[in-house]
């Protein structure tokens, strides 16, 4: 019985799908198919069309990049200079300088071998010090790892910084992680971690639950590198952040490589900024060595986030430095390409010459800052150096609230093990007790 | 005559067919509910989707920042567990989310760095590898490496284990790869009773929980359920059955199976066997293994999953050297076989309580 009736339902969507067949073959108009212009598919809101036409990479104009100053500094349209107050302006120039002698000595003290490793951040301090100017310091940033003038003009001490590179006991982390892995609770810093992409959701679940909360003031930005938006976890973030309409800005720096893959081989359709109006988001495209550039567009998203909006930012720029440490950038691009990137549209030069502009800063202060920095730096690493690693027992502590009884009996096992073995390992570099 | 002897053909072949499709068909285990409820007071019979429901409404009600998401959750879930929640709590709280595991995770966590109390759901145990690289790589790690400074109380939610008709991707036990993962909690309840106070337990824990649900007791279990809040404590086993003879140690559907066997062994063989649930599988509750083990004397550990690094081999290993003078036999390990999951043999690939028996009679005549 129910067979037939399944055999005679079957029948019947046969017959009226060759009706619907030979409609279709008569070319009458898509009006009159289904009674209305847009067609009523549960899956997208959209005309019929009669000319079959299939869409490419160059179906669409590529999404320009904003820009406010020339590489001159000079402000090319005056209603969207932005209004800065001249201490944030320092503030956010000092940043970059600060950084600069940062990612200078840190480099140099991984090559002489003092820290394990390092990631400089030359050729985007626009980007970190625009945005981060944008944001107010109750916004939770998640990182990839080339952050640093976020986090430094965020708050974070150059102390917390380099101790965390040195794994000594004032790190806040422990010394667990890493060289270039900070983070911040007190600044609103969730602490970064190595796999690409997995902090992308992990943002648009804590800006859900900012819309959730009692302070409604708060959005969290996320920022990845164009790489890691090939990761499935970037794709999983842009979805959820628009169907959940979360407050969050989703902030990628396109720096034209991944570490030896360059763009090219990373995506072939117009950047990420073309992603986001596919996904329902918000999208901008700046040009991120221009400081105010990518200030603007922050701000703006920022307001569009607060409205449960959220949005994605493309900041264009060209990574100056090596990826890290463990890489010669030389082998895979040419040296020329890297000269003109850090002359011609060198971020803290635009800054450098627009402040110089507004006579907030010159020669001397040029020169005060880049020494103030450099001895802030120099004398925090000596500092930092002296001071021993954390007590071996903190290997143990932190995997979970509490410690689980298997973990006790694995730190007993180790303490009877250091009785005996201890003069084998380098104790006197950590604490004891 | 003929016809006589034709008709009983006709009724031995129909005996024959109705048993072998009851062997096909019937579950592969006996439902043993839980005679003692952990706490004083009222009591409803629940079955254990229905007890699931029960403990996530009380989180809902209980904790503000509570949510509840995942594929299909805003209807009530293809098991029904969410049945109810978002009509009472409203669409922020119970929601769907567009069908990606490891963006459930990611969101998950992102939530729970908040201080935000978050129950997801993964709609199959099967299909949490996507999110792998979250639970392990970030919500396990959370704690840890921001020296303390951010945690992750999320609790994940996963139908699992065999169903009857499941094949590969409706029927898997993934729990050894996440025994693996230090700063994961692994917890799996036997029934109603457990399932509310080890859930409820998991979204109090500040620590990430992966709940898997033995989804073929959904319905099939049901017993009188405490109405009021209560946890059980993760990280502790319980005894269900006291012996002397051996120790079977189970989690989940099998530990019915095993109390199934304790009891035909006693009626058959006149021995009695000590039942241990392990319920927290990370991390798993070493002194009640071992005081049990050092007691009996054999040991047998019998899980759904595959054999071969299954976490039955993390319990052998370590009762073999705690309890190595107490030992009067190998330990035994009663297991899935080493293939994927397969259809149309599951009552051939299931650790069933034959296979449990055979291997308990050789263990037990060592």
């Amino acid at each position: 019985m129910a067979l037939s009736v399944c055999i005679r339902a079957v029948r019947r969507s046969c017959v009226a799908r060759a009706v619907t067949a030979v409609r279709l073959s008569t070319h009458s108009e898509p009006s009159l198919q289904n009674g209305a212009k847009v067609a009523a598919f549960p899956g997208a809101k959209a005309p019929y069309v009669n000319e079959m036409k299939i869409l490419n990479e160059n179906s669409y104009d590529p999404i320009p990049i904003y820009r406010v100053m020339d590489s001159n500094g000079d402000i090319i349209d005056s209603r969207e200079e932005p209004d800065i107050d001249r201490e944030t302006l320092i503030n956010m120039y000092k940043t970059m300088v600060q950084m600069n002698q940062m990612d200078k000595i840190l480099y140099e003290s991984q090559r002489q071998g003092r820290i394990s490793f390092y990631m400089t951040n030359y050729g985007e301090e626009g980007i970190h010090v625009g945005s981060a100017a944008a944001l107010t310091p109750k916004d939770l940033v998640y990182a990839q790892y080339r952050e640093l003038g976020v986090l430094l003009f965020r708050g974070m001490t150059v102390s917390e910084l380099i101790n965390q590179c040195y794994g000594n006991h004032e790190d806040p982390g422990k010394g667990r992680q890493m060289p270039v892995h900070y983070g911040s609770k007190q600044r609103n810093i969730v602490t970064i971690s190595s796999p690409l992409a997995t902090q992308m959701p992990q943002a648009v679940g804590a800006a859900y639950a900012f819309k959730r909360s009692a302070d409604r003031d708060r959005v969290v930005i996320c920022y990845f590198g164009e790489g890691a938006a090939s990761e499935g976890d970037a794709h999983a973030a842009l979805n959820f952040a628009a169907t959940l309409e979360c407050p969050v800005i989703l902030f990628c720096r396109n720096n034209g490589y991944a570490i030896s893959t360059p763009s090219r081989e990373q995506y072939r359709g117009d950047g990420i900024a073309a992603r986001g109006p596919a996904l329902g988001l918000h999208t901008i495209r700046v040009d991120g060595t221009d400081a105010l550039a990518v200030y603007n567009a922050t701000a703006r998203a920022r307001e569009l986030a607060l409205q449960n909006k959220p949005v994605l930012i493309e900041a264009m720029s060209y990574r100056v430095g090596h990826h890290s440490t463990s890489d010669d950038s030389t082998a895979y691009r040419p040296l020329e390409e890297i000269q003109q990137w850090s002359k011609d549209e060198n971020s803290i030069q635009k800054l450098r010459l627009y402040l110089e502009r507004k006579g907030l800063w010159s020669e001397e202060a040029e020169k005060a800052a880049a020494k103030d920095a450099r001895d802030l730096v120099m004398r925090t690493m000596q500092n930092a150096e002296k001071k021993k690693k954390p007590h071996w027992k903190e290997m143990l502590e932190d995997v979970y609230y509490d410690m689980p009884p298997h973990i006790q009996k694995q730190m007993k096992q180790m303490e009877e093990h250091l009785k005996k073995y201890g003069d084998k390992y380098p104790m006197d570099q950590y604490q004891n007790e | 005559m003929a016809t006589l002897i034709k008709k009983k053909v006709i009724f031995s072949h129909i005996v024959k067919y109705v048993n072998r499709s009851t062997k096909r068909l019937s579950s592969h285990f006996t439902y043993f509910p839980d005679n003692e409820a952990p706490v004083q007071g009222e009591t409803t019979q629940m079955n254990m989707m229905q007890a699931i429901n029960n403990a996530m409404d009380i989180t809902l009600r209980e904790d503000p920042s509570a949510v509840l998401f995942g594929e299909d959750v805003g209807f009530g879930g293809v098991f029904r567990c969410a049945l109810g929640l978002q009509e009472k709590y409203g669409k922020d709280r119970v929601f769907n989310t567009p069908l990606c595991e490891q963006g459930i995770a990611g969101f998950g966590i992102g939530m729970a760095t908040t201080g935000a109390n978050v129950i997801a759901e993964i709609q199959f145990a099967d299909y949490i590898f996507p999110a792998f690289d979250q639970l392990v790589n970030e919500a396990a790690k959370a704690r840890y490496r921001s020296g303390g400074q951010w945690g992750c109380g999320l609790t994940v939610r996963a139908p699992a284990a065999a169903v009857g008709h499941g094949g590969l991707y409706h029927s898997q036990s993934p729990e050894a790869f996440f025994a693996h993962a230090p700063g994961l909690k692994v917890v799996i309840p036997r029934g109603p009773i457990t399932a509310k106070g080890l859930l409820l337990a998991c979204t109090q824990s500040p620590d990430p929980c992966v709940f898997l649900e033995p989804k073929v007791l959904y319905r099939a279990a049901a017993e009188p359920v405490p109405t009021e809040t209560y946890t059980l404590p993760l990280g502790k086993a319980q005894v269900l059955r006291e012996g002397s003879s051996a120790t079977l140690i189970g989690w989940g559907t099998q530990v019915h199976v095993l109390l199934e066997v304790a009891q035909t062994a006693e009626q058959q063989l006149g021995v009695k066997c000590e039942v241990i649930d392990l319920m927290s599988i990370l991390p798993w509750d070493q002194e009640t293994v071992f005081n049990s083990v050092r007691k009996t004397g054999r040991c047998l550990v019998s899980h759904e999953a595959p054999l071969t690094s299954g976490f039955g081999a993390e319990i052998a290993a370590s009762v073999q050297e705690e309890c190595f003078l107490h030992l009067e036999a190998p330990v035994s390990r009663v297991c899935g076989w080493d293939a994927p999951f397969p259809h149309v043999f599951e009552p051939l690939y299931l650790p069933t309580k034959h296979r449990v028996y055979h291997e308990l009679t050789k263990l037990l005549e060592y």
